[in-house]
């Protein structure tokens, strides 16, 4: 199929940045998006142009690295998906693909569709982490954790920081991840030790670094790649108002 | 001057409390309202007296009053931090699936608090005595308002808007309070959706039959 792109470029931070239109010919439905913007950047190189900039790591949706906004929704219109699971099966031929980078003020474009999400690093230094002494792994069944809890800790556990749920948010709120974050934790005895300090400590973290208010839209769980449930958000709020009564 | 009101939760808690206490207001509002309906003025102006001036309904009358301006400047300021925190806009509008209404809870807002202006020059400033007018028959006030056809308009649409406002807004608290059940969220979300279509439609029904008769 034939389609016709429209890409946000941008040479650096300081860069206003526009978008740029590329026609791309012979495009298989059996390719992925980022495999279709290889093909793209191939074509660009060839031509001896500045190719387009953005990220991925493991293509297999397990590292967060991919995330674009296409044609007005995070990773496309494909449901639970990472940017790099989605086909271009979903497209028709001869339609106009619209991308740009995730837009929110905690994630600065760095160049073209790159954009920094250090912010998320911060918050998972914040309190997105158990404390354990080092040495052998300790037996994993010598705790006892309820199967009900345990599978909730790990549907919360799944969210691979991929930045869905702020790109996608109208607040650019990342109360879904640090929701999915506190949640885990929390669920978990291994989680008890810090876990007044952890919720204070990463909402403190999410005010300064710019991310907006939740107000409960509910986009992120419908966009996030890992199906990371709103129930989690209820789940941080009851555990932030425990961490400040207890 | 938003870091002393705390963090993110501990306003967005406040302003979910005081959206649940107006939530509990308006049913009462409404009790009341109903009794305009009789062609016996004295129920309604008694009524509207008695909450004029008994000691425990003034109390609860600066209670509802600074609800409202809380739950109105709290939401104002959490809406400006969320315009910030996208300073660069998306070409293309999002298209995620979300909670319609969400979208437009500060317009919504904002349209029940010019409505709130119009009712309280009509009422409450003349009680108060800021505005002239005859606080002792608040009923034939409210009769003669609900003759003139734009009013009328500009009372149903601003029920109306308050109907979306509630359609996103009740359920919005219980998550925001922490209040989550698998079986029992369910139910409050149509119990929401029952709140936010009956309340406005008893707010309707009452001046479209005062203008009918
Ligand atoms: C009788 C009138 C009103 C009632 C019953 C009401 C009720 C509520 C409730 C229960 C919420 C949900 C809070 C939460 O999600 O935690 C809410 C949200 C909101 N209200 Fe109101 N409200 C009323 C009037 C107003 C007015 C006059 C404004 C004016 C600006 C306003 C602005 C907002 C905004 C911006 C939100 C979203 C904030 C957020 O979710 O964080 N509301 N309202
Ligand atoms: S909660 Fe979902 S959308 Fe947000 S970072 Fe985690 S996986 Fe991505
Ligand atoms: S490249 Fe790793 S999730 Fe897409």
């Amino acid at each position: 199929m034939n389609i016709t792109l429209n890409i946000w470029r941008q040479i650096d931070s300081q860069d206003k940045g526009k978008f740029v239109e590329y026609k791309l010919d012979n495009v298989s439905s059996e390719m992925t998006f980022l495999e279709m913007l290889d093909s793209l950047n191939d074509k660009l190189i060839r031509e001896g142009k500045d190719p387009i900039a953005y990220d991925s790591d493991c293509r297999e949706g397990i590292c967060g690295m991919c995330g674009l906004y296409i044609n007005g929704r995070p990773n496309g219109p494909q449901k639970g998906v990472t940017t790099c699971q989605l086909s271009m099966s979903v497209f028709k031929d001869g339609e106009k693909i619209i991308v740009e980078p995730w837009r929110s003020k905690a994630f600065p474009v760095i160049k073209d569709l790159i954009v920094d999400r250090t912010a998320f690093d911060k918050l998972i230094q914040a309190g997105g982490f158990i404390s354990v002494n080092t040495g052998a792994a300790p037996e994993a069944n010598a705790i006892p954790i309820k199967k009900e809890k345990a599978e909730r800790a790990f549907d919360a556990g799944i969210c691979i920081g991929c930045g869905t749920c702020v790109a996608t948010c109208k607040n650019a709120s990342a109360m879904l991840f640090v929701s999915a974050k506190v949640s885990q934790f929390a669920l978990l005895p291994q989680g008890q030790v810090e876990a007044k300090e952890r919720v204070q400590k990463m909402i403190k973290a999410m005010d300064e670094l710019g991310f907006g208010n939740c107000t409960n839209t509910g986009a992120c769980e419908a966009e996030c790649p890992k199906e990371i449930s709103l129930s989690n958000i209820a789940h941080l709020n009851r555990e932030f108002y425990k961490a400040k009564v207890k | 001057m938003s870091r002393y009101l705390g963090s993110s939760i501990t306003k967005k808690l406040v302003m979910a409390l005081a959206g649940l206490f107006l939530i509990l207001f308006l049913p009462i509002h409404l009790g009341i309202n109903f009794m305009l309906l009789k062609s016996d003025p004295e129920p309604f102006n008694k009524a509207a007296y008695f909450m004029a001036n008994f000691w425990v309904i003034k109390i609860f009358e600066v209670v509802l009053l600074a609800t409202f301006v809380i739950h109105i400047i709290w939401g104002i300021i959490l809406q400006i931090q969320n315009w910030l925190a996208r300073p660069i806009r998306y070409k293309v509008p999002n298209y995620s699936q979300t909670s319609f209404f969400s979208k437009f809870m500060i317009w919504t807002g904002l349209i029940i608090f010019i409505f709130l202006i119009i009712h309280f020059m009509n009422f409450y400033f003349i009680k108060l005595g800021l505005v002239k007018g005859d606080p002792e028959n608040f009923y034939s006030v409210a009769h003669q308002l609900f003759k003139i056809p734009a009013y009328l308009a500009i009372y149903l649409i601003s029920f109306t808007i308050l109907g979306f406002h509630l359609s996103h807004s009740f359920w919005s608290a219980f998550q925001t309070l922490g209040w989550d059940h698998p079986k029992y969220t369910p139910l409050i979300k149509i119990l929401g959706l029952i709140y936010a279509i009956f309340i406005p439609l008893g707010f309707f029904i009452i001046p479209i039959i005062i203008y009918l008769k």
